[in-house]
């Protein structure tokens, strides 16, 4: 299939940015997206038409986090539950024009081309989003059961790959899909309660000053989600937060 | 010739470890204040390592290329993580996991290294518990466990099809509370080009900024490399597009040996290869074949009609296909390990019986959801199978999913020992990067187990061995002359790359020496295509410091030069694997060569000569390498022939 | 630590709690104006609007409201605002993810009812209460004011009609996303029951806006 590609290019984080027009020819349509990407980078090195497009992208199956390009007005592009790597051409049509832009919020900040910095996701994780609990000295595995149901939802909330596609589908940048499967994580489980408030408080308080927007329940973050975490982990936040400073 | 000194302690061997941490140094808390420590990498072994390290007191400073280490590719690790706790009642120990280890490593794996790694392997599991991963559980509450290849026993500990996810998270989250408190400096976006040494000790690294391309000098007492393996060489691997094996290929260069580069391993059920355009190969994890039964049309005529089209696989009677695992291993079937389960498909495919585009088998869920229902199968399997989806755009429901082997893991690595220590003091390798305890095959679900016990259990008390000898060693201002050469060399390099002004991206050029790898030193190899192999790579390295174009600058975020830097490496990584492939006059785990099998096309091992581990040393540009020998002892298990059949 | 209020989430609790407050005042509300088109005379109303201006308790209740109005109002300002500054730059291509239509204009709608707000303060409660814009009536030996004459006269005319409709659609659409939103806020949200609060909701934004809308409409014809 033969395509047009309009692409955000900046040169660095204080260049001014604006879109460029690329053609690739002959896509197969069962090649991922970045796949493609990597063709027009290709073909630009061997035209010596421009320097190739930069994107972050690491594991190309869907885990590590790392790609994450806002396709035709969504993050991850026009397949559902999947991230910028595992989406196939195959959801394209030949002749379409694809619209590829960074992910835009204020905490997330351009580096270059298609890449941003998303270590606000680390510095809410370094608030809070572990157990505190050093290596050793612990008790056996099997000390304490837990519910499946419990580890269930565990497991649901811990998918988290923290690409940021929740922040960049929300019309507010909040990041508030992304602390809340973190909270609700630990939340479910016993060796999460011990510090629960702090965390929560903590975690929240980080976020409020990276400069994220705020949640209107929209739930753009749970329909672009690659992982499909759901918003009822924002209402666990939620509660989390208020038994904290509530009760 | 010299002699490697693995510093095994003396005693039985189920008291060498209790014995070695009863008598070793430490440091107490006021000096280790003063003591900084390196480490590269942030993956399992790195991550695990680093927070632990500074849990005691340390101060860390960690690197990784990726823009968080929660990004490390441990992360894509699917399955599980083997240990021996026993919960199934199945008569499972740590000298049975301990043996499986060994015997799955086709006899080539030190005997005190393995008995640790099985020792520790219970705590690993409590300490993931303790730090929130959500790990499978039962009804009761308790543990759930799967069985995985190459075992008799449910060891695997799972977090749906996302353990690798889940662990990384867990070491990650310690990592970051330890960047909270300070006692971690995080530098993401950091390539390490360079290791400093001085006086003969390891005592820093050059790395790149990759943001502003930027080198930056970075001093520490003891340098730790958990950066991975080294299969991206083979440019179609399961490994992430970033991982690389420049640091592992640095440190060699400066005098840390290489072992066994010939072992890699070859991952049985990955999705096949569709296209020229192809950039990475995804793995589906093993436990598929806990269910999956996997085979191949029994005639020929009907493998050449599903390969044209005009015949379905579910169309295909039971009598009309050949399980091949199950008819040639009948006591392992379908679980027996990662090597054997490859080379079978390969032996179909190559024979004519393949689907697909003809380098495919079928692996079957038809029989496991009549016997456990469609419910069950998707509770397991689900996330797999929707990935498979994704990709391959049919439905593994209805249809069998087509597999084939890919290049996954490598054994091989930088020679440490008991300690982890490599040949050069103050300098550690842990995880995929070293050689490590799996010998010449790793089992499933026992690269997790590795990198967490290294980094948690096993590293945190060995390098204070070393360390309590640094309490007097004042940090150094890295102005010393020895980083402003190691500085200088990797600015040299970087310049080199630059100006090559050649025509031939590097992608390109990879795509060729990846399958001319593939080809030659991949699954089976033979001692006319090794002799081949080496021909054409010192082709291939001339002509890459004449065809390479780089565009961009070197002061900018340039992921072509970048990637520039790791395939000249590569090149040079993959001439040792093929000298050492060659060298080793036998099959052995993941490393085949056609010349030794027995008439049923078994691996056929040459214990009499090649029982020992084959560490290479560097003696310079043009130079060849030098081989030397660690000649393994087995005490406690009784060495024979690999047998998955009875 | 800080107070509850200084985290986004805080903020957030007191929206949705003044929001859940102002939509049980309206039930109350339009309870009330709907007497004007099922009773015979405007007495019900009149009673029911006196009682509402002069009880103790609902007098109470009225400091609790218009708080409640200023603090939903000042909250979400100052939430909005803060959104607004999270994406400096915005998208050439706008999102079309799947979401919930309404709670994209959420902002938008709150400034139609905000306007409409002040008209109908200005309207009926302050007219009434302050510049003597209503007649007095006696009901039952009390003097009180004919409130329900002076809606009756206003709704008589189209064009107040008519910026009353769009008032309340506006209304309808801010409560189509924010009855159910307000209880994700505050944490309730379950498997079971949201499907039932979400229901409610979808039902509360259809009845009471329409009750709110069909008074003028049958005022209108009724006297036209």
């Amino acid at each position: 299939m033969d395509l047009t590609l309009k692409i955000w290019r900046q040169e660095n984080a204080k260049a001014k940015g604006k879109f460029e027009t690329y053609k690739v020819k002959d896509i197969s349509p069962d090649s991922s997206f970045l796949e493609m990407l990597d063709v027009l980078n290709q073909q630009l090195i061997e035209d010596n038409v421009a320097v190739p497009v930069c994107f972050d992208h690491d594991c190309r199956e869907g885990i590590c986090g790392m790609c994450g390009l806002y396709i035709n007005g969504r993050p991850h592009g026009p397949d559902t539950a999947v991230t910028t790597c595992q989406l196939h051409m195959r959801k394209f049509n030949d002749g379409d024009t694809i619209v590829i832009e960074p992910w835009r919020a204020k905490p997330f900040p351009i580096i270059k081309d298609l890449v941003v910095d998303r270590s606000a996701f680390d510095k809410i994780i370094e608030a809070g989003g572990y157990v505190s609990v050093n290596t050793g000295g612990i008790p056996d595995a099997n000390a304490i059961p837990i519910p499946k149901k419990d580890a269930d939802i565990s497991m649901d909330a811990a998918a988290c790959i923290g690409c940021g596609a929740c922040v960049a589908s929300c019309k507010n940048a909040s990041a508030m899909l992304f602390v809340a499967a973190k909270v609700s994580q630990f939340a479910h489980l016993p060796q999460g309660k011990v510090e629960a408030k702090d965390r929560v408080k903590n975690m929240i308080a980080k976020m409020d000053e990276l400069g994220f927007g705020n949640c209107t329940n929209t739930g753009a973050c749970e329909a672009e989600c690659p992982k499909e975490i759901s918003l009822t982990h924002i209402a666990k936040l939620n509660r989390e937060f208020f038994a904290a400073k509530i009760l | 010739m010299a002699t490697l000194n693995s510093k095994i302690p003396e005693g039985d061997i189920s008291q060498k470890w209790t014995n070695y941490k009863a008598h070793q140094r430490l440091v107490n808390p006021a000096n280790k204040r003063k003591l900084d420590v390196i480490v590269v990498g942030t993956g399992l072994a790195g991550a695990s390592a680093s927070a632990s390290l500074a849990e005691m007191g340390f101060n860390v400073k960690a690197f990784c290329y990726q823009d968080s280490p929660r990004r490390a590719h441990s992360i894509a690790a699917q399955g599980g993580i083997n240990a021996a706790k026993n919960y199934q009642n199945d008569g499972d120990s740590v000298y049975r996991l301990f043996y499986d280890t060994i015997k799955g490593g086709d006899y080539r794996a030190r005997e005190a290294n393995v008995h640790r790694l099985a020792e520790v392997s219970n705590s690993i599991i409590d300490q993931c518990v303790a730090q929130g991963v959500p790990f499978a559980r039962e009804y009761g509450g308790l543990l759930d466990n799967r069985s995985f290849g190459g075992a008799q026993v449910s060891r695997t500990f799972y977090a749906r099809g996302q353990t690798g996810q889940q662990l990384l998270l867990g070491a990650y989250s310690a990592l970051m509370r330890q960047v909270n408190k300070k006692k971690v400096t995080l530098f993401t976006r950091h390539e390490m080009l360079n290791l400093v040494m001085v006086d003969g000790k390891a005592r820093g690294i050059i790395a790149r900024d990759m943001v502003t391309g930027k080198l930056t000098r970075h001093f520490a007492h003891a340098v730790v490399i958990a950066s991975g393996g080294y299969g991206n060489a083979f440019f179609l691997s399961t490994n992430a597009m970033g991982s690389n094996g420049s640091a592992a290929w640095q440190i060699y260069k400066k005098g840390a040996y290489f072992a066994n580069p010939a072992y890699v391993q070859i991952h049985p059920t990955c999705i096949p290869v569709h296209g020229s355009f192809q950039s990475k190969l995804t793995l589906m994890s093993e436990s598929l074949r806990n269910d999956g039964r996997i085979w191949v049309p029994r005639k020929k005529e009907d493998a050449e009609a599903i390969r044209a089209g005009k015949l379905k696989p579910t169309q295909l009677a039971e009598e009309d296909r050949d399980y091949y695992l199950e008819r040639r291993y009948p006591a392992f079937g379908n679980l027996v390990p990662r090597d054997v389960a490859s080379r079978a498909a390969k032996e179909r495919c190559d024979a004519g019986y393949g689907v697909g585009s003809g380098l495919a088998v079928y692996l079957d869920f038809a029989d496991a959801i009549n016997r456990l229902g469609k419910d069950v199968v998707e509770a397991r399997y689900g996330n797999l199978f929707q990935m498979y989806e994704k990709i391959v755009d049919d439905n593994p429901y209805e249809t069998p999913m087509m597999i084939y082997p890919a290049i996954h893991y490598t054994m091989g690595g930088i020679w440490v020992d008991y300690e982890l220590m490599t040949t050069i003091p103050g300098l550690y390798a842990i995880g995929e990067a070293n050689f490590s305890d799996h010998g010449a095959n790793r089992l499933g679900a026992s690269a997790l187990m590795q990198g967490l016990a290294d980094g948690y259990f096993v590293l945190p008390y060995t390098i204070q061995n070393y360390l309590s000898d640094e309490i007097l060693t004042p940090r150094m201002t890295t102005k010393e002359k020895e980083f402003e050469e190691a500085e200088n060399e990797i600015t040299g390099k970087i310049d080199k790359l630059m100006n090559i002004n050649g025509k031939m991206s590097v992608d390109s050029f990879h795509k060729k020496f990846g399958l001319q790898l593939w080809d030659f030193v991949g699954m089976a190899r033979n001692k006319e295509g090794l002799e081949k192999a080496l021909a054409s790579f010192k082709e291939l390295k001339e002509s890459f410091w004449k065809d390479i174009k780089i565009p961009g600058k070197k002061d900018e975020l340039n992921p072509e030069l970048e990637k520039a830097g790791r395939v000249a490496d590569f090149i040079e990584i993959g001439e040792l694997m093929a000298k050492d492939a060659l060298m080793r006059e036998e099959s052995c785990g993941g490393h085949f060569r056609e010349e030794h099998q027995t008439e049923e096309g078994e691996a056929k091992r040459n214990d009499k000569d090649f029982m020992f581990v084959g560490a290479w040393e560097y003696k310079g540009e043009g130079q060849e390498p030098a081989l030397h020998k660690e000649v393994l002892e087995y005490e406690n298990i009784q060495v024979a022939q690999r047998n998955y059949k009875k | 630590m800080s107070n509850i209020f200084s985290f986004s989430v805080g903020k957030k609790l007191i929206m949705s709690l003044m929001g859940l407050f102002l939509i049980a005042f309206l039930v109350v509300h339009l309870g009330i104006n709907l007497t004007l088109i099922f009773c015979d005379t405007t007495d019900n109303f009149n009673i029911a609007a006196n009682f509402m201006g002069t009880n103790i308790v609902v007098k109470v209740m009225e400091i609790t409201l218009f708080g409640g109005f200023f603090l939903h109002i000042i909250y979400g300002l100052i939430l909005s605002i803060q959104n607004m500054i999270a994406r400096p730059v915005n998208y050439k291509v706008a999102n079309n993810s799947q979401t919930s239509f309404f709670s994209k204009y959420m902002f938008h709608t709150a400034v139609i009812i905000g306007i409409f707000l002040v008209l109908h303060l200005f309207d009926f409660y302050i007219k009434a209460k302050f510049l003597h814009g209503a007649e007095s009536v006696i009901i039952n030996g009390e003097e009180m004011h004919d409130l329900g004459a002076l809606v009756i006269e206003r709704f008589q005319i189209l064009w107040v009609d008519i910026v009353y409709i769009v008032a309340l659609l506006g209304l309808a659409f801010h409560l189509h996303h924010g009855f159910q939103s307000a209880f994700q806020t505050i944490g309730l949200n379950h498997p079971v029951y949201t499907p039932i609060v979400k229901g409610l909701g979808l039902a509360y934004t259809i009845l009471v806006p329409l009750g709110f809308i069909l008074i003028p409409v049958i005022i209108y014809i009724q006297h036209s």
